[in-house]
């Protein structure tokens, strides 16, 4: 048992654990869950039992769960990473095969008192199998290209499984969240920048195609990808969310319309307005100032998660920190991007704002894996 | 795995290293994602302001056209006109009852009508569009519409609204559509989006309420921006509304409106069907009402004038009116003897006027007794001591057993709500209903369609049409849905033997076309048309022994204890297309007030149009010579009245 190594002999031991959580990162935790309640107060036009009292006691749940993974030694949870990444896969296939179909796509495991997603627990789950493989990887041989390709099969088979259910947004956070160990751990600029300008050539090659007779999508994919281009193309679907979250963003101005005050998502106008585009709700009512606090409280989360990880002594925990932390900084980057009209609309919560518990546990869960990482560094 | 985790400054640093340059990309992205905000927040924030403030969006339930209904030959039954209202929407119209009242001024609208207004309103949101006033004169709605500016809230529109051209001639049938009520509401588990909005008028009755589903279509959505004051700036996308599916009836208006207006004056039903297809030509019941009256918002006069009229006007007494039969069932006492083999054609019954059975006596409505009997002349005399002897020999089981196969206590497969399915008894039913031994003067009465025995003027056609062709005919009043012609199979044989139905059918044709047959007065004349019938009287209340004594004239007793008068009949005999019935309630005899009648609306279905006078019997032709000159237009396609103020 990894209890007794010598090296965590000189980490806190039982309740003056207490004293060693980075509890800056909690404080700004709890304020950006408190600025989700006061919003799915708002969207529910005052109602609190509809969204925002469920929320709570999610949060709350979540809190605890992070507190006991928190407290658990960081050896343990090493000693579980490949297990849960397994665990993970296996979820995956059962979902696939006997998952309920909610909103067209297969993601759910329903285990009556909750809703399991497995693709949620595959991103924590993934970040902590790379961090110890790489932790297990001598460093000098992270850029021999057999050690890449491992890793890269480890983040391909979920992601690919999740793209099949069909969930494109977990899928390019599986792989963004697992690229981002990767390049934590060393792997060569080289690799990154291959990677890169096979993206953006893929992307030329699928212009390029159209209408061509090597077309190589459907014309309703391309009519998509034109719609997220101008989305006054196609007004009343995908280009119609964009247009009315644009609406309800720029129309609150730099101080916004009043909480409980904006038309847009008072009226309706904005679909999904609890779960993913709950954003444009907080944009409209609190302004530029409010949607820019939201942002700085993201921010320095972010800071002080990669400053954590910079003082991690050791591999694994840096590696998992900065894993986790990159995931949460995807999920809110990409869901701004998305309101704003810079991201396609691809379905990727405002991490701890929007309405959904799935989502939430886990990453209140991850921030444990972060504190875990954290309180039981190496001295 | 044992193996301590790596730990080392040069590792160490590398991450670091490599932190630092993921958190200065993650810093660039933050950094878009901050200008992005400004842009949109700050710079843009006017424009976007005034987008939402002026364009907003808004989804418009679009309507669907209410289906068509027509005749068989193309006439339409059932039209929407267009409908000129004004709506108002609570929300913008600041105080409802201010502004009603300017809208008083200027056109006429009483205080308690407000005050209706006021009360309706309530059930609706207040950012929905109700209508307040319906079917306003042109001159009105331009009034309204010039002066809306000063009108908060309220706006004029254009609207379809049903409108019934034969007036009365189909309101049973066809029924008619008015505003949903509670009741309406609680008949649906999970009420369309239609049915919902304001100003939806649904089935009531008919084939409106039971074809409701068909005829009302599917809803669209208009997708449009409007500005502050709610006019539509533009649109911005719209699945159009399905427009209702058109019905095309078995009916034949010509021969309907014929019937409802050989019935008028009278409480009385007529159906003519064709005995092969079973196809309903007409199904008259009188007296009628004009459905366009409840669509406009009937008068408490009107409504009234309806419930207490006597002779009930709102029945459809075509298949919820369930008449004791009287001798018109005698074919099916006769068949059921033939076929039990209890009775020889030929036989000869004697008949005194009477019978004993046990210690009652049974008369026959002859007083003086027919004497000898056959079977066909049993029919043609219709003698009642005949079937008093031969049902004694059937029993009421093999008596009801027929009666069902012929249609009997069953309720006809048609789309019409409140159908009466009539009732062929026997001892188990008896004893269900009143736990009493079924006795022998039962069996009696049932045998010549009185006692328990009962049948709506439909199975009486039905059960015609049986006869006539032999085979298990179902009745249909719809023919083509949105064009597409109902399916229609043969109907399987009655597997009844053919002599004996000939024999039957024999003794039908004596009824009509043998002097002193019980309609001959009513034949028709010409050899290639003739018509087999049945006549029948059934009476009402049980004819006590002083009555009996008394020999009341029949005129002097009250109308509603009169005897009811029916006919069926089928024809031409050699080659029958239809089969008919006629039922005239207190009509005092079948050959007196039911007869002639049928006669007429079957000269009219077979001829298609006025039949020639040589059709009828000679003695008839000064007669009928007015009676035809009399006869008013066909009743085409009236165009409604403009509505005027004087609706309440």
């Amino acid at each position: 048992m990894s209890f007794l190594d010598p090296t965590l002999n000189q980490t806190p031991r039982g309740w003056r654990k207490v004293f060693y959580i980075n509890w800056p990162l909690v404080l700004l935790i709890i304020a950006v869950a408190c600025f989700g309640f006061l919003m799915l107060y708002s969207v529910a036009g005052g109602d609190i039992s509809r969204w925002a009292q469920p929320q709570i006691t999610r949060f709350s749940v979540g809190m605890v769960i992070m507190f006991m993974v928190a407290f658990t030694p960081i050896s343990f949870w090493r000693q579980v990473s490949l297990l849960a990444y397994f665990g993970g896969l296996v979820l995956l296939l059962i979902v696939l095969f006997f998952g309920s179909v909610g909103m067209g796509a297969q993601r759910w495991i329903d285990l009556k008192f909750i809703q399991l997603q497995p693709s949620e627990l595959m991103k924590i789950a993934l970040v902590m199998a790379l961090a110890l493989y790489y932790d297990w990887l001598p460093p000098e041989k992270v850029s021999h290209f057999g050690f890449v390709l491992i890793p890269l099969a480890m983040i391909s088979l979920p992601a690919m499984m999740v793209v099949v259910q069909p969930d494109l947004g977990t899928a390019i956070l599986l792989v963004a969240s697992g690229g981002v160990v990767m390049f934590l751990a060393g792997v060569s600029y080289w690799y990154f920048i291959a990677a890169i300008s096979a993206v953006v050539g893929a992307v030329t090659a699928v212009f390029m195609s159209r209408g061509a007779s090597w077309q190589l999508l459907n014309n309703y994919q391309y009519k998509r990808i034109d719609v997220f281009l101008d989305p006054s193309l196609d007004p009343l679907g995908d280009g119609y969310h964009i247009t009315q979250s644009k609406i309800a963003l720029g129309s609150g101005g730099l101080s916004g319309r009043g909480f409980m005050q904006g038309p847009q998502s008072q009226l309706s106008f904005l679909p999904e307005k609890q779960t993913d585009f709950i954003f444009t709700t907080l944009a409209e009512e609190f302004g530029y100032i409010g949607s820019t606090f939201l942002l700085i409280l993201y921010t320095l989360i972010m800071i002080f998660a990669i400053s954590a990880a910079m003082k991690n002594k050791s591999r694994f925990g840096a590696l998992l920190i900065g894993g986790i932390a990159a995931t949460f900084f995807f999920y809110f980057a990409l869901n701004m991007a998305m309101v704003m009209g810079l991201a396609p609309v691809v379905g990727v919560p405002l991490p701890l704002v929007s309405y959904g518990g799935s989502a939430m546990l886990v990453l209140l869960g991850g921030f444990g894996l972060i504190q875990s990482a954290h309180v039981h560094r190496p001295k | 795995m044992k193996r301590p985790s790596t730990s080392s400054r040069d590792n160490t640093s590398r991450i670091s290293r490599r932190a630092m340059v993921l958190g200065g990309i993650q810093g660039l992205v933050i950094g878009t994602l901050a200008w992005r905000m400004r842009d949109l927040q700050v710079n843009q924030s006017s424009e976007y302001r005034l987008l939402s403030d002026e364009n907003r969006i808004r989804d418009r339930l679009l309507l669907p056209e209410r289906g068509l209904i027509f005749d068989r030959n193309g006439q339409p039954l059932a039209e929407n006109l267009p409908n000129y209202r004004i709506v108002m929407i609570r929300e913008q119209a600041g105080d409802v009852r201010t502004v009603l009242a300017q809208l008083a001024r200027i056109i006429e609208l009483p205080v308690e009508r407000r005050e209706d207004i006021i009360r309706s309103m309530r059930r609706f949101g207040p950012s929905k569009k109700v209508p307040i006033i319906e079917h306003l004169s042109w001159e009105d709605f331009a009034r309204v519409s010039a002066n809306a500016p000063a009108l908060p809230g309220i706006i004029t529109e254009v609207g379809l609204n049903r409108y019934y051209p034969m007036q009365e001639d189909y309101s049973h049938v066809i029924g008619y559509v008015g505003p949903v009520s509670e009741a309406d509401l609680n008949r649906f588990e999970d009420p369309d989006q239609i049915i919902l909005s304001p100003g939806f008028q649904i089935g009531k009755t008919g084939l409106e309420r039971h074809k409701g589903a068909l005829l009302r279509g599917v809803a669209g959505i208009q997708r449009v921006e409007v500005n502050a004051v709610g006019r539509v700036m533009r649109e911005l996308g719209r699945n159009d509304s399905l427009k209702g599916t058109d019905l095309q009836l078995t009916l034949d208006h010509d021969l309907q409106h014929y019937a409802q207006y050989r019935l008028a004056g009278e409480s009385a039903a007529a159906v003519v069907m064709d005995v092969n297809s079973g196809d309903v030509r007409a199904m008259a019941s009188t007296p009628g009402f004009d459905p366009n009256q409840f669509i406009y918002g009937i008068t408490t006069k009107y409504w009234n004038s309806l419930i207490e009229n006597e002779y009930r006007p709102l029945a459809d007494k075509t298949i919820s009116g369930a008449y004791p039969p009287g001798s018109t069932v005698k074919m099916i006492t006769a068949l059921a003897a033939l076929e039990e083999g209890v009775v020889d054609p030929n036989e000869e019954i004697m008949c005194r006027g009477y019978v004993e059975v046990g210690n009652r006596r049974f008369h026959c409505w002859k007083r003086g007794g027919h004497g000898r009997m056959n079977l066909t002349d049993g029919l043609k005399n219709s003698c009642d001591v005949y079937y008093y002897e031969i049902c004694q020999r059937i029993g009421i089981e093999k008596m009801a057993l027929m009666a069902r196969r012929f249609g009997f206590g069953a309720k006809p497969p048609l789309p019409l709500p409140s159908l009466t399915s009539g009732l062929a008894p026997n001892k188990q039913w008896k004893f269900d209903r009143y736990n009493e031994e079924w006795r022998i003067g039962d069996t009696l009465n049932a045998a010549i369609g009185q006692g328990f025995v009962l049948a709506s003027p439909m199975q009486l056609a039905v059960m015609t049409a049986r006869l006539a062709s032999g085979r298990a005919v179902q009745p249909r009043i719809i023919q083509r849905i949105n064009g597409v012609a109902e399916p229609l199979a043969r109907a399987p044989s009655m597997q009844l033997s053919d002599k004996n139905l000939d024999l039957v059918k024999l003794g039908m044709f004596r009824v009509s076309n043998e002097n002193r047959g019980t309609a001959y007065k009513s034949r028709i004349n010409e050899p290639s048309l003739a018509m087999a019938g049945k006549t029948g009287t059934a009476q009402v209340k049980g004819i006590s022994a002083e009555e009996r004594a008394a020999d009341l004239d029949s005129d002097e007793v009250p109308w509603k204890y009169r005897d009811h008068a029916l006919f069926v009949g089928f024809a031409p005999y050699d080659n029958p297309r239809f089969a008919i019935s006629v039922v005239i309630e207190h009509g005092i005899s079948g050959s007196g007030a039911a007869a002639p009648v049928a006669r007429d609306i079957m000269l009219r279905a077979l001829y298609g149009t006025q039949p020639p006078i040589s059709a009828y019997p000679r003695n008839l032709w000064p007669q009928m010579r007015e009676q035809q000159a009399n006869e008013p237009p066909p009743n085409q396609n009236i165009q409604p009245a403009t509505p005027g103020s004087d609706r309440a």
